[in-house]
């Protein structure tokens, strides 16, 4: 596999040293004079010194042959989501994997099509969600492709939804329950599953449904 | 008008004196300075990427935007959000690089590109200049 992972940072040159352990073929981009120096004293010429935004840089780094991946890890997510952006409208590159800096730019990402995309301060806090459960309502997993999420709530004692089967909560079209953990026993649901509280029920759903499914599984 | 360097701020002024509403987004409190004393039009300080700082500087209603911030990149991200998300529907981003100014010119929103426009005008000039000595 060609890569050309654009920004050299801890990120970057970390997925460049995996890559290259690998015997993939890898360039590494880099702007920073300093960092660039650093970066040819342990890869040598598979560094390219220059703007990764630039075309002639992306060029130089050997983006018209194209490569099979273009990975975007620099620090700045506007030029993160130019490298895309080029990368796969200009130079066709079939996949692209950008890193979102800053979670309030994900909505930009989104916007412009780019995915996928990873934003570690997002799964670091989802990571918290659920290891500290004051947050009711805890997203373990966000399948953008798919354009669907995996949530798990523990049901609460107020729900009208305790004592009842899945199929008469009143789940909302586009959430479907699918597991039960009670006492610490793990089962897949049906649609004949009761829910008690204190349950942590396991959901998939479009995003955007959380407040219809919050309303059935925790009354509010 | 997103960006008050020296480009952002002479054109808000332009606008403003032509009897425009303008409203001017800078991240920097100290840019502002450059519009003068006597601005009495409204500022947002913030990062025009951000968009709640595009929503407050009033982006949903606005007849133009221009992107003029000291970025090509963030200009570039401003000038597509205005089109796609907020439905601007005169949109201009200054960009300096001729050639990303290229690989973004129909894309729905004017680019413009200063150092395009410097190499246009020079080459024409001596051409002329040269033909004619």
């Amino acid at each position: 596999m060609f890569a050309i992972v654009v920004g050299g940072g801890k990120m970057g040159s970390n997925l460049t040293r995996t890559l290259v352990a690998r015997d993939h073929e890898v360039v590494v981009v880099e702007n920073k004079t300093a960092r660039a120096d650093v970066l040819e004293d342990e890869f040598g010429h598979r560094v390219v010194h220059g703007d990764g935004t630039e075309l002639y840089v992306l060029e130089l780094a050997g983006i018209t042959r194209p490569p099979d991946i273009v990975v975007a890890v620099t620090g700045d997510d506007e030029d993160n989501m130019i490298i895309a952006q080029l990368a796969r409208e200009k130079y066709g590159v079939a996949k692209v994997i950008a890193r979102v800096n800053d979670p309030r730019n994900q909505v930009h990402f989104d916007l412009l099509g780019i995915s996928p995309t990873v934003c570690p301060t997002q799964r670091i806090m989802a990571l918290i969600e659920h290891e500290v459960p004051e947050h009711d309502l805890i997203h373990l997993l966000e399948l953008r492709r798919e354009n669907l999420e995996i949530i798990e709530v523990e049901v609460d004692p107020k729900c009208p939804c305790v004592g009842k089967a899945i199929e008469k909560i009143g789940l909302p079209a586009g959430a479907q329950l699918i597991s039960r953990v009670r006492e610490g026993k793990a089962e897949l649901v049906d649609a004949g599953t009761t829910l008690n509280a204190g349950d942590q029920v396991i959901a998939i759903l479009e995003p955007g449904r959380e407040d219809e499914v919050r309303k059935v599984l925790l009354g509010r | 008008m997103v960006g008050c360097g020296r480009v952002g701020s002479s054109l808000a002024r332009s606008l403003a004196d032509e009897g425009w509403e303008v409203v001017v987004v800078e991240r920097r409190e100290e840019a502002l300075s450059r519009l003068g004393d006597d601005w009495r039009h409204p500022v947002v300080i913030g990062h025009g990427m951000d968009a709640h700082v595009l929503e407050e500087a009033g982006v949903e209603d606005a007849d133009v935007l221009i992107a003029a911030t000291d970025g090509d990149n963030t200009n570039l991200i401003i000038a597509q959000v205005a089109t796609k998300r907020y439905g601007v529907e005169n949109v201009a981003a200054r960009i300096q690089d001729p050639a990303r100014a290229e690989a973004y010119s129909d894309r729905g929103f004017e680019v413009i590109s200063p150092v395009k426009m410097a190499i246009e005008g020079l080459a024409s000039w001596a051409l002329r200049a040269g033909t004619a000595s």
